[in-house]
C-alpha cells in the first residue's frame, strides 16, 4: 500500500472546485439569458441603458464569477510546494 | 500614408523588441538552455501568467472577427463571448497544481513531454507533434495574414510590406528572447489590450450619445439586436451554449495554453493568475464585443466585420490615440503567434529531433537548432502569407476545435484517472481529429448536427474512445505516487 500525496489531495480537491464553479456559472449565464431575454423585447426593462437580461447574465454574472474567483483562492486555496521532498520516504 | 496612427504602432513595436532583447540577455547567461528557452525556466510570477495566458488566447478572432460580428448579430453575440469568462479560472483550476508538481518530476518542457511521460508510447508523441506541427502551423500562418491586414488598413502600407513588417517584429524577440520574451510581451501587450478595449469603449458610448441612446437606436433599428437570439432570431441557445466547449472548458486541450500551465514559479504565483486571469479575460471579451454593438449606429453601413474596430476607432478618436488602441488587435494577434510560432518550434526541436533524431546533442548544437527551426518556420509562414495556399486556409478551420478534441481527455484524464493508458490515449487523439474533421464536411452540408457547434460531439466521442480503449487493452493502474524517492 502507498499513500497519496498529500499535494495531490489538496490538487483534487481544487480541480473539484473549478469543475463548481463552472458549473455554477454556466447556470448563471445561462438562467438569466435565456429565462428573462426570452421574454418579448417589449417587456424587457433595462438597467445602465442595457437589455436586463444582458445585465443579469453577462455583467453582473462577471462580477458575481470575479468576486467568487477571489473569495474562494484566498479562502480555499491552499499554497504547496511543487518540487519533490527529496527527503520523503 | 497615415503619420498619426503609424507614429504610436512603431513606438509600441520598439518597446516590444526592447522587451525580447533584454530577455534574450537573460537567456544567455542561462545554465538549462531547453527550459529556459521553452518554458521561462518556470519561474513566470502571477501577472505575468495570468497576461501570457490571456493574451495568447486572445487573438485576431477576439479583438477583430468576434466584435465585428457582434456588429451585425448584436447582444447575442455579446453573450455567447462572455463564455470565454470561464477561461480564466478554470485551464489554472483543472490542471492546477498537479500538473505543476507531475510537470516537475517528469521534468516536462512541453505539453508532449507530459504525454511521454505519462503514456510512455512514442505513438502518442508522434501523433501529438504531428497534430501540434500541421494545426498550428495553420492557425499561426492565418493570425500573420490577419496581422498584416491590419497593418495594411491602418497605415496604407501594401500588404506585402505589412507582412514584412509584422514578420520582422515577431520573428526578432521570438527568436533571440525564446519563452521568456514571448511571455514578457505577451503581458506588455495584455496591458495595451485591457487600456485599449476600454478607451474605445469610452469613446463609442460617447459618440453614440450614451447607452440608452445607442439602445434604443438598435431597437428602432432591429428589436432582434437586443435580444440574445441575434438578428435574424437564429442563434438558438444550444448553439450559443456549446461555444462553452469551443472557447470556454475545452481550452484546457489547446497546447498553447497547457504549456503555460506548467510555466509558472509556486503556487502563490498560480493563485494571483486565477484572480486576474478572471478579472482581465472578463473585462477585455465584454469591453471588445460591446464595441462592436454599439459602434452599428454610430457608423452604419460596414460590410466587412474585422473593419469595425479599426473603423470605429479612427472615427471617434484622435488619430493618435487611434494608433495606441490599435495596436490592441495588432498584440492580441502578435501575442498569439508568438506562442505558436514557439510551440511548433519545440515540438520540433524538443519532442522529435531531442527524443528521436539526436538525444545526446550537445547544448551548442542545440542552442543553434532550437534558434534555426524557430527562425526558419517564420520565414516559411512569411513566404506562405504572402500568398496564402488554400491547403492552409482549410486546416485552419479546425486548428481551434480540432486540437481541444484530441487533446482534452488524454491530458485533463491523463492527470485525474488512473486507468487512463497510451491505447485511450491514441484511440482519443485519433477520434478527435478524425470525427471534428468529418463532421465539419457533414455540417456544412446539412447544417449543424443537433443544433451545436461541431466541436460539442467530438468532445464525447474522444471521451468515450479514451475510457474504452483504457479499459478493454493493456488495463493497468497508473502510479501517480512517488514509492520511493532515492
Amino acid at each position: 500500500m502507498e499513500e497519496t500525496d498529500w499535494r495531490f489531495k489538496i490538487a483534487h480537491r481544487e480541480a473539484k472546485i473549478g469543475v463548481g464553479l463552472a458549473l455554477f456559472n454556466f447556470v448563471w449565464w445561462f438562467g438569466f439569458a435565456y429565462g428573462m431575454g426570452s421574454r418579448p423585447v417589449e417587456e424587457y426593462s433595462y438597467i445602465f441603458g442595457l437589455p436586463d437580461w444582458f445585465f443579469y447574465s453577462c455583467v453582473l454574472g462577471f462580477l458575481v464569477m470575479a468576486v467568487l474567483v477571489i473569495v474562494i483562492v484566498h479562502f480555499f486555496f491552499t499554497e504547496v510546494p511543487f518540487e519533490e521532498e527529496e527527503d520523503s520516504p | 500614408m497615415n503619420y498619426a496612427v503609424l507614429v504610436p504602432m512603431i513606438a509600441f513595436l520598439l518597446v516590444i523588441f526592447f522587451i525580447g532583447y533584454w530577455a534574450s540577455r537573460k537567456l544567455s547567461a542561462s545554465s538549462n538552455f531547453i527550459s529556459d528557452y521553452f518554458l521561462g525556466g518556470r519561474e513566470l510570477g502571477g501577472f505575468v501568467l495570468a497576461m501570457t495566458m490571456v493574451a495568447t488566447y486572445g487573438s485576431a478572432s477576439s479583438f477583430l472577427g468576434g466584435p465585428g460580428t457582434a456588429y451585425t448579430m448584436g447582444f447575442g453575440w455579446v453573450l455567447l463571448a462572455m463564455a470565454q469568462v470561464v477561461t480564466g479560472y478554470f485551464v489554472l483550476m483543472i490542471l492546477g497544481k498537479k500538473y505543476a508538481i507531475m510537470a516537475r518530476r517528469y521534468k516536462a518542457v512541453t505539453m508532449i513531454d507530459f504525454l511521454k511521460s505519462r503514456y510512455d508510447s512514442t505513438a502518442v508523441v508522434l501523433l501529438s507533434a504531428f497534430s501540434i506541427i500541421v494545426f498550428l502551423f495553420s492557425a499561426m500562418a492565418a493570425q500573420w495574414i490577419g496581422g498584416a491586414r491590419l497593418v495594411e488598413s491602418l497605415t496604407g502600407l501594401s500588404y506585402n510590406s505589412a507582412l514584412f513588417l509584422f514578420a520582422v517584429s515577431v520573428l526578432v524577440y521570438v527568436t533571440i528572447g525564446g519563452f521568456r520574451a514571448v511571455a514578457l510581451t505577451d503581458a506588455v501587450q495584455g496591458a495595451v489590450m485591457l487600456v485599449g478595449t476600454l478607451v474605445l469603449l469610452i469613446a463609442v458610448i460617447i459618440a453614440g450619445g450614451g447607452i440608452p441612446n445607442i439602445v434604443n437606436d438598435l431597437l428602432a433599428e432591429n428589436p432582434n439586436l437586443v435580444t440574445p437570439y441575434g438578428a435574424n432570431g437564429d442563434l438558438t441557445a444550444a448553439y450559443v451554449s456549446s461555444f462553452w466547449i469551443l472557447v470556454g472548458v475545452g481550452v484546457v486541450g489547446l497546447p498553447q495554453i497547457a504549456v503555460r500551465a506548467m510555466s509558472y514559479k509556486n503556487s502563490r504565483s498560480m493563485h494571483r493568475a486565477l484572480i486576474i486571469g478572471t478579472i482581465v479575460t472578463g473585462f477585455i471579451m465584454l469591453n471588445m464585443h460591446l464595441i462592436g454593438v454599439f459602434a452599428r449606429p454610430v457608423l452604419p453601413g460596414i460590410e466587412i466585420g474585422d473593419k469595425v474596430i479599426p473603423l470605429i476607432a479612427l472615427e471617434t478618436l484622435p488619430p493618435w490615440v487611434a494608433g495606441i488602441v490599435l495596436a490592441a488587435p495588432m498584440a492580441a494577434i502578435m501575442s498569439t503567434v508568438d506562442s505558436l510560432l514557439l510551440l511548433v518550434s519545440s515540438s520540433i526541436v524538443k519532442d522529435v529531433y531531442l527524443n528521436y533524431v539526436k538525444p545526446d546533442a550537445a547544448i551548442k548544437t542545440i542552442k543553434r537548432i532550437s534558434f534555426g527551426v524557430t527562425g526558419t518556420l517564420g520565414i516559411i509562414v512569411f513566404l506562405l502569407a504572402l500568398n496564402p495556399p488554400e491547403l492552409l486556409i482549410f486546416l485552419n478551420l479546425f486548428a481551434f476545435g480540432g486540437l481541444e478534441a484530441a487533446f482534452i481527455w488524454p491530458i485533463v484524464l491523463g492527470l485525474y484517472w488512473k486507468w487512463g493508458n497510451k491505447y485511450g490515449a491514441i484511440a482519443s487523439m485519433a477520434t478527435g481529429i478524425v470525427s471534428y474533421i468529418g463532421l465539419h464536411f457533414y455540417n456544412l452540408e446539412n447544417g449543424n448536427l443537433f443544433g451545436v457547434h461541431t466541436v460539442t460531439l467530438p468532445v464525447l466521442l474522444s471521451l468515450v474512445a479514451f475510457i474504452a480503449f483504457s479499459l478493454l487493452i493493456g488495463r493497468k493502474a497508473y502510479q501517480y505516487n512517488i514509492v520511493t524517492h532515492k
